[in-house]
């Protein structure tokens, strides 16, 4: 069975399901908790449930039933002003990226310390750095809009790691560059999960999710099974 | 004016023209409207500042009484006045004087000339003084004949209820501008929480607390409404000097001149501030109201 000890657990999942208006269940079930420093893939086929399991994860949505636990707090039991304080200690790469189009990919990167009230100083310090470690130190005043698809992966990556979050949510994150830069993003992931962070990757692909030795979680017809690195999806192994 | 760095797109938005629109409608409805209910109140208070503590005795003339008898009996009330405690001076007005009293409803002085008019003896009371009327309209009568006593009260008292209830209405007139304004600063707030719905769920996400996105709406809308609000006074400017130009000419003695004063200039000047911050305050409420609804 997962552990689903509250100690020391960012995310914990107790019989979570899911579903939109009066539809069926997208997530049924699913019970799993992701401790402090965990590395996880999260596969499965589209329209398997991936997004909306990792939109619980960062309070888009909330559970139609079960218990969702986040950094030891019952979100459904939170107050609802206290959620922001929950959504800055986790950082989210959408598949679409959801960038804001008005913005510079200065100012893009730099919206999550402008929520939490960090100084001018410090932003205009630390964004402009890591810009340049994902190789856009020539962009910051561009508009996502005269990107390509890949820098505004890395846009999306840069701003979902600058308040160096202790979940890492990422969907689809190596969907739109090439092989390089894909392997250059994992290694970004992996160097924060050193620090403590704790990543959840969702992905189709198959070579990435071989090529790293972490845990797989699959989800299937709404169901999650858990599997160990490098084990086939046929044989399922808890974790 | 009052740039600040906003997360949302508002300069692009359908709605930044209509906010201004209405603000700018709505402050020149309220300055016409407080102006009014402010002329309305100083005439009132001057009018009952000018007849309050006097009186006035109207002497007829009998069909028999000559010039010299009608000024005999004058003299005869005015005697009975000055010997009424409380009364500090009974003077007759001149046929000048009542000629150009009339002269606003019955027209050139020559024509009131000719006229059989009653004499009029204007008393003035003394201050503090209680003078019990009944009483001194007995006496007069006892003494001159055909003579009665006009404390004003009737006559004043029913402009005084036609001035309240102008007053009111002017008032009216301001609560109504101010619940549309705020209506329509909810309204205009609701429109552009939806159309920069997706951007607000991007703020959220990374961490952001429904008053950070609610002071962007709330300065989006003050800047509006001050920008409104000045046009709306700009305008009102010139519709009042059309208006007071317009009552100057009117015929003089129907209306007592209109005194401005620093407070009711202050007033004026407040009326778009006052708008811009209710559209400020309208919209950081609908904005966490709305919000409040998200998960």
């Amino acid at each position: 069975m997962p552990d689903i000890s509250p100690a020391n657990n960012v995310v914990r999942f107790e019989s979570v399901g899911l579903r939109y208006g009066q539809g069926p269940e997208i997530l049924q079930d699913i019970t799993l908790s992701l401790a402090t420093g965990a590395f996880y893939f999260l596969t499965g086929p589209s329209g398997a449930g991936k997004s909306s399991l990792l939109s619980l994860m960062y309070l888009a949505q909330r559970p139609s039933r079960g218990v969702l636990t986040l950094f030891g707090q019952d979100v459904s039991l939170t107050r609802r002003q206290m959620l922001p304080a929950i959504r800055r200690r986790v950082g989210v790469v959408f598949q679409e990226f959801w960038l804001l189009d008005h913005l510079s990919t200065l100012d893009n990167v730099a919206l999550p310390l402008r929520v939490a009230g960090v100084r001018e100083e410090e932003i205009m310090k630390h964004v402009p750095e890591l810009l340049a470690w994902v190789g856009l130190a020539h962009y910051l005043h561009a508009k996502p809009s005269t990107l390509s698809g890949g820098q505004k992966q890395r846009v999306a990556i840069a701003r979902a790691v600058i308040s160096r979050p202790d979940l890492l949510l990422a969907d689809e994150p190596t969907g739109n560059v090439d092989d390089r830069i894909a392997m250059r993003l994992l290694h970004l992931f992996i160097e924060l999960n050193k620090l403590g962070t704790t990543v959840v990757i969702a992905t189709h692909n198959e070579r990435l999710v071989r090529r790293f030795n972490f845990p797989r979680m699959h989800l299937e017809n709404g169901r999650l099974t858990l599997y160990a690195p490098y084990q086939d999806p046929a044989v399922p192994d808890e974790i | 004016m009052f740039k600040r760095r906003s997360d949302l797109p508002f300069d692009n938005d359908a709605t930044s023209h209509f906010l201004p629109t209405i603000v700018a409608v709505m402050v020149f409805l309220a300055v016409l409207a407080t102006t009014g209910a402010m002329v309305i109140q100083d005439i009132l208070e001057r009018w009952h500042r000018d007849v309050s503590g006097t009186v006035t005795v109207q002497v007829g003339a009998l069909a028999s009484d000559s010039l010299a008898e009608v000024q005999q009996r004058v003299d005869a009330a005015i005697t009975v006045l000055q010997n009424t405690p409380g009364i500090a001076a009974a003077r007759p007005l001149d046929q000048r004087e009542i000629a150009d009293l009339l002269e606003p409803w019955l027209g050139s002085t020559e024509l009131v000339a000719d006229l059989p008019l009653p004499r009029l003896i204007d008393v003035t009371l003394r201050k503090g003084a209680t003078v019990d009327m009944n009483a001194l309209t007995q006496r007069l009568a006892e003494t001159v004949p055909a003579t009665s006593l006009n404390d004003h009260q009737v006559w004043l008292s029913k402009l005084v209820r036609l001035g309240r209830g102008l007053e009111v209405l002017a008032l009216s007139v301001v609560a109504m501008v101010i619940a549309t304004t705020a209506v329509a600063v909810a309204h205009a707030t609701h429109s552009a929480l939806a159309i920069h719905h997706s951007v607000i769920e991007v703020l959220h996400i990374v961490g952001a607390h429904d008053d950070y996105i609610a002071r962007q709406f709330a300065h989006l809308s003050l800047i509006q409404g001050l920008r409104g609000g000045f046009w709306g006074l700009m305008l009102a400017v010139p519709v009042l000097g059309i208006i007071g130009w317009l009552a100057s000419h009117l015929e003089s003695g129907l209306l007592p001149a209109f005194v401005v004063r620093p407070f009711h200039l202050v007033s004026l000047g407040l009326l778009p501030l006052g708008m811009a911050g209710l559209a400020q305050l309208t919209a950081r409420i609908t904005v966490h109201r709305t919000l409040a609804r998200m998960p």
